[in-house]
């Protein structure tokens, strides 16, 4: 067995543990977060009086980060080129697990490396945002830079493989596309390429018990998916509904 | 700060800019304490009298407890990103400096330890994550901070997520009265509110007292019988007001405002004894029991005599509370008519009455006025009117319009969604946090010197029961007199001419030396 071999099993079993995790983990926050009732209609006013208000508002949030533009620029900006460049990213990323390319992997493939600027222009403009702003350096806590650290390694490991020392990619879609065939092969040797896969690893790990769950948790926020028609339609909350008896 | 303003009448003028962001100053309104509540008003809302031996424990369960009972306070214990986007939102940053007053500073007193004990990052690695143990002193911030918290959601309106501090004020002030530190001012008046039936403990007699001079007032002035009813069972429609519209300024004003309009719209309407208060201070510690409680009192006063509306009188939190929680911890009201919203805004039905014609105003009663408008932060973000999105807006705006001539808006980042908190609310309206309230006022304030520098603006229209009284006391730090703040009603009352009613020759616009009548 050579140490290529050994590399391989090792990241198969991370990713094996790293998927579980993943997926687990956010299925229990979730389900929390569903499970919690929310006693009291507060959405933020003014407030859309239909459902289908609700899900455009819900919309401009994911889309556009509505509230966000309202606030401050400058975060917005920053976070909006660093959500668009990831989102492109990670899909461009689903051909190592796909066998035949979909039609709209082919469409975006040439994006994926100005993707990559934008993802790495916003993250720096925010951990720089971080650093400089008085305010928000009061409120940031060590695992706020490290979360920013992280993912401009993440991007800066994947660029390099890019840029600076290709690796071969061939072999590294057929690593992932055996993991969804209960198979180890080979990994190439590749020490930028390890290291972009171990962070990953990590990220996903980390993602159910950290700050990153902000994503989903939007979906359940009261104040922005919560219809006003409180005057109009009785809201009782399980737990409230027994003080009544 | 202050700013060039290039369109200022009579050139160019510096004037401050109500969203200037100060430079951090750590801890200056550390010191700053509300009085805590006697044991006696801890125990009348169902609290500890006193701090209890093992409140720590407690304290920590109850955190637990309402993460599963609250959706709003799990999830955004959970998705603050630390993104900085609320640090520059509140008022009472703006005004103090103190970082601990940046909504996402006020919320981590309390995430810091939620994740100690509920989290995994916490509980292993809590250097990592700002996690801390709760001590002794962490509970003494607690106290200082989630009393210097408005609760008015202006964060709220700029999270990315939504995360509302004051959902998180209103758990934090939960969990201190669960381990019997409440705060001397809240409680004291939810005591008596749920015993007396209203804030200040006005009994049934002084309050008919009150009203029968009020209405002697009203005769003097119109010569009409327009009355204030009390206790009327079988009345039409039953107010529910601030009792500060029983006694002080300007808020009395606008209580003459709605008797005028009820009395053109010939509405029978009565004002109940029982229930004599729209105000719901439970909603401030976060207590559905207690805010539950004071509900029901309104229902069973509308039960008892008999009435087919419910209609609000101005005021801020209250009509939060009658808008968005009312059905859900009284109702369902389906003895009432169901024809009417239930319940239904003073304003709502002002503004119907003036779009069915129905009132006749003299504008130019109000042209010693030049006036801009209020949004108060509990109707703007809490609460609807005219049954649209933002009618909470434009309802009360096209009332003072319809009766005035000469009315300005403040720079559009201070009014609507984004309007700023007189500084008072949220339990805060007493005279220990008078710095705090003074500070927090500041960015209103200074928004008002604007339109004063710009319009020569001179008064200032609230529809809320405490932005009247907060204002009455901070203005004149602001360089205006304490009359500066009106009732939205009260202009109402002083441009409706009543069908009938006798006009005299100093208020006449037109006086020809005679008491004239008029019919219309």
């Amino acid at each position: 067995m050579g140490g290529s071999d050994v590399s391989a099993t090792l990241f198969a079993l991370l990713y094996y543990v790293a998927t579980l995790l993943l997926v687990v983990g956010v299925a229990m926050k979730l389900r929390r977060y569903a499970k919690a009732p929310a006693p009291l209609k507060i959405p933020t006013m003014p407030a859309p009086r239909t459902m289908k208000g609700v899900y455009f508002r819900l919309l401009r949030e994911t889309v556009l980060f509505e509230s966000l533009f309202k606030s401050n620029k400058w975060i917005w900006l920053f976070g909006y080129l660093f959500h668009l460049g990831m989102l492109v990213v990670v899909l461009r990323h689903f051909r190592y697990v796909t066998y035949d390319i979909w039609w709209w992997l082919e469409l975006i493939q040439p994006f994926g490396i100005y993707a990559s600027y934008l993802m790495i222009i916003g993250l720096i403009g925010l951990l720089v945002r971080r650093f400089t702003v008085e305010r928000v350096r009061y409120i940031s806590s060590p695992s706020d830079y490290l979360m920013l650290v992280l993912l401009i390694a993440i991007a800066g490991t994947g660029m390099a493989m890019t840029f600076v020392q290709p690796v071969d990619i061939i072999a590294v879609k057929g690593f992932f596309l055996g993991l969804l065939r209960f198979q180890i092969n080979p990994l190439p040797n590749s020490p930028m390429l390890l290291v972009h896969l171990a962070l990953v690893a990590g990220l996903m790990i980390i993602f159910p018990i950290s700050k990153l769950m902000h994503g989903p948790g939007l979906f359940f926020s009261p104040t922005r998916n919560q219809i006003d028609n409180s005057r109009e339609k009785r809201h009782l909350a399980p737990w409230a509904k027994k003080l009544e008896e | 700060m202050a700013s060039l303003d290039m369109n200022a009448e009579g050139g160019p003028k510096f004037v401050g800019d109500p969203l200037a962001i100060p430079k951090i100053k750590c801890d200056s309104m550390e010191d700053l304490e509300s009085y805590m509540a006697h044991p006696k008003h801890n125990t009348d809302l169902g609290f500890p009298g006193e701090l209890i031996d093992n409140w720590k424990e407690v304290a920590i369960a109850k955190i637990g407890e309402l993460a599963e009972n609250n959706r709003a306070f799990q999830v955004y214990l959970d998705t603050c990103v630390k993104c900085g986007a609320c640090t520059d939102k509140c008022h009472y940053f703006l005004g103090t400096g103190d970082p601990k007053n940046m909504p996402v500073a006020r919320q981590d007193l309390l995430r810091s330890v939620y994740r100690r004990y509920y989290t995994f990052a916490g509980k292993n690695f809590p250097w990592l994550v700002g996690a801390r143990d709760l001590t002794r002193e962490v509970l003494d911030e607690w106290y200082n901070y989630y009393h210097q918290c408005s609760q008015c959601r202006r964060c709220s309106v700029f999270c990315p997520y939504g995360i509302d501090t004051a959902e998180i004020s209103m758990a934090a002030r939960e969990i201190m009265n669960t381990i019997g530190m409440g705060q001397k001012y809240c409680n004291e008046i939810i005591a008596k509110a749920k015993t007396v039936g209203n804030n200040l403990g006005l009994n049934p007699k002084a309050l008919r007292a009150t009203l029968e001079d009020l209405e002697e007032d009203l005769e003097e002035e119109t010569g009409l019988s327009v009355r204030i009813p009390l206790d009327e069972k079988g009345a039409d429609i039953l107010l529910i007001t601030p009792s500060a519209d029983f006694f002080a300024e300007p808020h009395i004003d606008g209580l003459l405002g709605y008797a005028k309009v009820f009395h053109e719209a010939g509405v029978s309407w009565t004002v109940s004894s029982y229930a004599s208060e729209a105000a719901n201070f439970g909603m401030f510690i976060g207590s559905y029991e207690n805010m539950r409680t004071l509900c029901l009192r309104i229902r069973q006063a509308a039960e008892d005599l008999g009435v087919k509306r419910i209609v609000f009188g101005e005021c801020g939190h209250a009509w939060r509370v009658a808008y968005s929680f009312m059905n859900t911890l009284a109702g369902p009201f389906d003895f009432l008519d169901q024809d009417y919203p239930i319940p239904q805004h003073i304003m709502e039905f002002t503004h119907d009455m003036i779009l069915k014609g129905e009132l006749n105003f003299d504008k130019s009663k109000n042209d010693h006025f030049r006036l801009t408008y209020h949004d108060s932060c509990n109707v703007a973000r809490g609460a609807g009117m005219g049954g649209y999105e933002g009618g909470q807006f434009d309802l009360p705006r096209e009332v003072i319009k319809a009766c005035c001539n000469n009315y300005f808006e403040m720079d559009r980042d201070t009014t609507h969604e984004s309007t700023f908190c007189c500084g008072g609310g949220g339990g805060l309206l007493t005279d220990e946090l008078m710095d705090l309230r003074i500070k927090g006022a500041s960015p209103r304030m200074t928004a008002m010197q604007q339109v004063t520098e710009d319009h020569g603006v001179t008064h200032l229209v609230a529809i809320c029961a405490i932005c009247k009284t907060q204002f009455s006391k901070v203005m004149p730090e602001y360089g205006y007199e304490r009359e500066s703040i009106l009732s939205v009603h009260q202009l109402v009352a002083n441009a409706l001419i009543l069908t009938g009613q006798t006009i005299d020759e100093d208020t006449a616009p037109e006086g020809d030396g005679v008491a004239t009548e008029v019919n219309s």
